[in-house]
This record gives C-alpha cells, structure tokens and sequence, in this order.
C-alpha cells in the first residue's frame, strides 16, 4: 500500500481519490460462473442482473469479467437456458 | 441600511416556511410530525401555487426524507427538511451521514420532548441527543429569530470552509403555533443574499479538479468503505470544518444584519445585564425571553444579576462564554433536557469544562427545567436566581443539579 495521506491532504467527505475500477474485486470470489457459449442466446439478461458490471457484451458474444466478478451467482440463477454453471475456484 | 419590510402574522413553523421560500431552495423532503407539521404544510402550499419552483416530494418516513435530501444535495441541490422529536429519532443514522458526507444540508427540528411516555410539547432532548453528530445547531428564540436564521442557515453551511448541515431549533408550540409579528424581507433581498449553491471543488488524480457532485461525465466514489486507515482522518476534517464554521457564524450575522438591521448578539451568544453582574444564568430558545424579564426587575431593585442566551450550541462558544461571564461569581446553567446518569445536562456540562482552566473560576450549578413542556414561568425563575444569589451570599452549595418546577 502506498503511503498514508494526512487529513489535510485527502478529499473530504470520503470522497475516493482513485476510480473504484482501480479496486480489483474478482479474488473475493468462491465460485467463479462459465458461459456455455454454445447454450447462450445473447438476450443478455446476466448483463443486465449483474450487480457490479462485471459482465460484457462485444456485440457477438457474452464474457464475465473475472478481475470485477465476486462470484454471487446472480446471473447463473437468472439465465433463461441455463448457459451458465457456478465452478468453485 | 436595512430595507423596507412586510410584517406578517406568522408562528414559528411559517416563518421557517416563509423562510425557505425566500431561499432558492431546489429540493424539500419531509414527512409530518406534531408540532412540525405547519412548516411542511405551509411549503407544500407555496409548491402548489406554483410560488416556487423547488421539487417537494413527499416520503414515508423521515429516514427518507433526510435520506432523499442527501440524495438531492449530492448532486448539488440546495436540500431542506424539518422534522421533531421520534422523527428525529427515526433519522438518526442518516443525520450522522449526512454531516460525514459534508452536505450543507438545512433542518428546522421544532424541539418536542421524546417518547416515552409520548408527549408532543416542547424540550430539547430530541436535538441535544445528536449535538455530536457533526451538525451546526442554532437555537432561536422567538419566530423573527427563526426566520433570520433559517435564512443564514444556507450561508453557514454553504460556506466553502464549512460544507456542513445545519439544525435550526424551535420551540415546540412556544414558537411553532404561538402567533408573532415577523418582518420579513423582500423576495429579491433574500435571493441575493443566499445565492445560489456552488458546489466546492475537489481534487482527484484521475480527473483534476470538478465539483464536489455526483456527475455521470466526472464520476465520483460517495461513501465508500472507510475502515481504521482513513475514518480518522475524515472525523478530523468534520472537526476542523466545525473550527471554520466559527468565524463564518460571526461573519454572517454582521452580514444579515446590514441588510435586515438585525443581528443576534455575536451569533454565538446573545447578553443582558452581565456586564456588572455577580450572578448570571444561561439558557437556550424562547425561555430567555422570560428569563430577561425577570432579569429586569431584579436589576430594578439593584441585584447584580443577568442573562447570556446561548444561540450556537455548535460550535459550542467556550471563548465567548468565559470573555462574557469571566467577572461573574455564580453561573446556572438551564437545561431542557435531562441528565439521566450524567453528572449534568449538556449546557452545563460545556459550560462547567469551559471554565475549568480559568484561575479564578465561578461556582457553577446546573437546573434542569421544562422536560414535556412544563411551563418555565417568572416565579420558578425567579426562585433560581433567589438560589443563585442564595449561594453568592454563603458560597455553599447544596446540590449541583436542581430539578425545577417538577412535584416532589
């Protein structure tokens, strides 16, 4: 961790001077959710039930984003053709 | 000098309406609670007349209620609310919020006693209870002062050194539902005395400077986890804005008072009669009125006695009390709220440590007074000053924490 800031020198109201994207949240993760993209129908339902945006969408195809992904499983539970399986790390 | 203005019949909870009215205010939430319930009344009137344009929205509890005022604040709406008692006590982790969140927010509580058993009259433990939850409070004393400091209330916590919330108190029916000639000033006078609310700008590596909002274009972390490496450094920045916030008070009451010809002693404390007195009490909202007049005839008949009315309760005004009071002999402090398990009140609890470095320290002694409304009147004044100036006399002192006009 970097050094300490003083009082004096951070933003007030606890205002976070780094972007919460810079915060890699993926090793809090127990099960890991994989896409069968033979099974997936791209409606996109798990990128839009993903609670931390971890979920990504080029146009063509449907990938979690392991870095941000903690594994809650909300996705696995709400897709409509079960695409997606929760493996334990 | 001051302008030309309108008198109005108003009780203490229009006037805080007629107040946030005047103010540019973009965002009211609120939920209805006896003896608040007039000022949100009054306002929702002025939304539906179309008077002004500010977003009123009305919520299910007071937990949202402040809950949306943060909410609107952070985004850099100018937010009020008012609220008593139990709907204090039901904001209460959002009061801490919304001080830790440094959002200028402003709240009129009109002080009621707080259940049980369940009583609507006026005291001051509902907002004594949060007096360390990080927000200025001022005590009014009559329904003019209420509307005046509602009024810089905006300019207090606004202030780019303070970005505090404010707690303007009044007392439940004494002022809320008592009828007063209140002068009020012009639409445009108070507009352009409040202004607007600018934003303050802070600094983050990956942006550079942008205003202290939530933007979608310069996206900012509000409220983020914040454990024993950095919550201390953030507690330390709400007391020094609590420090900043001293000359502001001062400032903005010499300010208002330019433009309205009145101003409320140094916006701290408010003195009668101490220059030469031996004997002098302290006391909070509209009892000083009382006080004062019992403090008259005392003087006439050439006892050293006086008043200091405390306004600013926070910051609490240490200097000024002492610089006041440093000749005085005797001190009561009045308290309307109660000191279960405490050595005192909190009035005189501050007031009884501020003194405690002076060489030449007075006697100090606490009288709890007027819990659910009981009526503070001249004789039980009276009978506190005859005690004051009974232990004047014998420097001895019997209790250090009386209980007035309650039955033995």
């Amino acid at each position: 961790m970097s050094e300490l800031k003083s009082w004096r020198e951070v933003p007030i109201a606890g205002v976070c001077w780094k972007l919460s994207t810079e915060f890699k949240t993926g090793d809090w993760r127990t099960f890991r959710p994989v896409i069968d993209q033979e099974k997936c129908v791209k409606c996109l339902t798990c990128w839009i039930y993903c609670p931390d945006g971890a979920v990504e969408w080029n146009g063509e195809r449907v990938d979690i984003n392991y870095e941000y992904c903690k594994g809650c499983g909300i996705c696995a539970n709400e897709c409509p053709v079960k695409a997606i399986k929760m493996v334990l790390e | 000098m001051a302008t030309e203005q309108r008198v109005m019949a108003l009780n203490g909870d229009e006037a805080v309406a007629w107040a946030v009215k005047q103010c540019n205010v973009d965002f009211v939430a609120a939920y209805p609670i006896t003896p608040q319930t007039l000022i949100v009344e009054r306002f929702s009137e002025f939304v539906a007349n179309g008077e002004v344009k500010t977003e009123f929205v009305a919520v299910e509890s007071e937990h949202s209620a402040l809950s949306a005022c943060i909410g609107a604040a952070a985004v850099g709406a100018r937010a009020f609310t008012a609220t008593a008692a139990n709907g204090l006590a039901l904001m209460w982790e959002i009061v801490y919020i919304a001080s830790s969140l440094r959002l200028p927010i402003v709240m009129a509580i009109v002080n009621r006693a707080l259940s049980g058993p369940i009583c609507i009259h006026c005291d001051h433990g509902d907002s004594m209870g949060c007096r360390d939850a990080g927000w200025i409070q001022i005590y009014c004393e009559d329904s003019q002062e209420v509307y005046d400091t509602i009024i810089q209330a905006f300019r207090i916590g606004e202030h780019p050194k303070v970005q505090l919330p404010v707690m303007v108190m009044l007392d439940g029916f004494v002022l809320s539902h008592t009828l007063q000639n209140v002068s009020l000033l012009p639409d445009e006078v108070v507009r352009q005395f409040v202004g607007y609310r600018k934003p303050v700008e802070i600094e983050v590596p990956y942006l550079g400077k942008v205003p202290m909002i939530l933007d979608p274009d310069n996206p900012l972390t509000f409220g983020p986890l914040d454990l024993y490496d950095y919550y201390f450094e953030h507690k330390m920045q709400q007391h020094e804005a609590m420090k900043n916030a001293r000359p502001v008070i001062k400032q903005v009451n010499e300010e208002y008072y330019k433009i309205s010809g009145r101003k409320y002693g140094d916006g701290f404390i408010d003195c009668y009669g101490v220059e030469d007195a031996d004997v002098a009490t302290i006391v909070l909202g509209s009892t000083a009125g009382t006080v004062r007049s019992v403090v008259k005839k005392l003087r006439e008949k050439g006892y050293k006695v006086g008043v200091v009315r405390l306004r600013t309760f926070r910051p609490f005004p240490a200097e000024e009390i002492i610089e006041a009071l440093k000749h005085v002999k005797v001190i009561g402090v009045l308290d309307r709220s109660g000191p279960f398990g405490g050595f005192g009140a909190p009035v005189f609890l501050e007031t009884r440590a501020a003194f405690y470095d002076q060489a030449d320290r007075p006697i100090i002694v606490n009288y709890v007074y007027g819990l659910g409304g009981r009526d503070m009147h001249p004789g039980l004044i009276k009978q506190v000053y005859d005690d004051l100036l009974k232990i004047l006399e014998t420097r001895r002192v019997e209790r250090i924490v009386k209980f007035i006009g309650v039955r033995e």
